[in-house]
């Protein structure tokens, strides 16, 4: 990223306004402290001081009004998936989606006979990275993580603003 | 510094407030510019941890939380005067320099403490610091468990075995016999592949 080359060389940066908006929103991407089921233990376990997720800049928010992310780390079962459509709904767009763990990715080991659970949370809501294991180790979370932060650089804010009809 | 050209220490906080204020409000406009409005009835609705708001949010509250509030926030505030007090009004250079004036910073903070204190004697004596508690009163449901029997199991006693003892061979026996029976297998997991 060029934006990157230019911090390290001098106090002086020149970029588009769409290249420093998205600087600024892979380097502090906010997930909803949000866990459902054993893949919250290692999400924690990433957020902890040994993986320390906070040196890129992804630190917990307790209300979704204030976070970019929602990690769906666990089962969702049909009694959760209305919270979790409410939850993500009341997120300020833009917005980004991390299904964590097989459970959230298919349904996982309930895919043929949980009758209780989704299969799938892209059945509810719109997934941007799918994290596999069953449960992901804090470095498969780090490495969603890193490819949301590729997809955002890739994005234009202004350009959906401001060329809505030619999109 | 009498150059009235030149800006003075309030002028320069001045300058430090108006830019704040400024930086402030651009981001603010700046942001109501660029972000994304999707706006739908769940997200303008109520946050309340993923579940449906029921009710009034106008609930009323015990006026006895406002005077509790009160009187915390006088002794929170006499904290936060009580701290500078030590640190400027205790060097030891005015000490030395007068003996009297550690003896008048002393009396001074005690007649402030003094005169809060006074307060709190006064809210203490008015009842405002008791918490008045709401008469419990104990479910009684009537049950045919006499007390007695609650006594009984209490008080029966129960031999311990030693466990250094050697283990009965009787149970050793019944174990084997146990074994030696193929296990049944409650539940076999069938996956059968969806056609």
């Amino acid at each position: 990223m060029s934006l990157d080359s230019q911090l390290q060389n001098n106090g002086v940066v020149v970029a588009k306004l769409d290249d420093l908006l998205n600087w600024a929103r892979l380097s502090s991407m906010w997930p909803m402290s949000f866990g459902i089921a054993c893949c919250a233990i290692e999400m924690m376990g990433a957020m902890a001081s040994t993986y320390d997720l906070d040196r890129m800049g992804v630190f917990p928010r307790p209300s979704p009004r204030q976070s970019d992310v929602i990690i769906i780390a666990g089962t969702v079962t049909f009694k959760m998936a209305d919270r979790i459509k409410k939850l993500y709904e009341q997120m300020p767009d833009p917005k980004y989606v991390i299904s964590m763990g097989s459970c959230s990715n298919c349904g996982g080991p309930y895919w043929q006979h949980g009758y209780h659970v989704v299969k799938g949370v892209d059945r509810i809501i719109p997934v941007d990275v799918y994290v596999q294991g069953c449960p992901p180790r804090p470095e498969a979370l780090i490495g969603a993580f890193i490819e949301l932060q590729k997809k955002i650089d890739k994005e234009s804010l202004l350009g959906e603003l401001l060329f809505k009809e030619k999109a | 510094m009498d150059d009235p050209a030149q800006l003075s220490e309030y002028g320069k906080i001045l300058i430090i407030l108006l830019i704040g204020a400024l930086l402030v409000c651009a981001t603010i406009f700046l942001a109501r510019l660029i972000s994304p409005k999707k706006n739908n009835p769940i997200k303008s609705g109520t946050y309340e941890c993923g579940e449906d708001p029921i009710g009034s949010s106008w609930v009323q509250f015990n006026p006895r939380f406002y005077v509790i509030a009160l009187v915390f926030l006088l002794f929170d505030v006499e904290l936060i005067f009580i701290f500078p007090w030590a640190t400027v009004f205790g060097q030891s250079e005015y000490i030395a320099a007068d003996g009297r004036w550690g003896w008048f910073t002393m009396i001074e903070m005690a007649m402030f403490i003094g005169i809060l204190i006074l307060g709190l004697v006064f809210v203490w004596k008015k009842g405002d610091l008791e918490w008045v508690k709401p008469n419990v009163s104990l479910p009684k449901v009537p049950v045919n468990i006499p007390q007695s029997a609650y006594s009984t199991l209490n008080n029966s006693s129960y031999q311990v075995r030693d466990y250094r003892e050697p283990a009965v061979s009787v149970v050793e026996n019944t174990v084997a016999q146990e074994v030696t029976a193929a296990p049944k297998i409650a539940f076999k997991p069938r996956f059968k592949k969806p056609e």
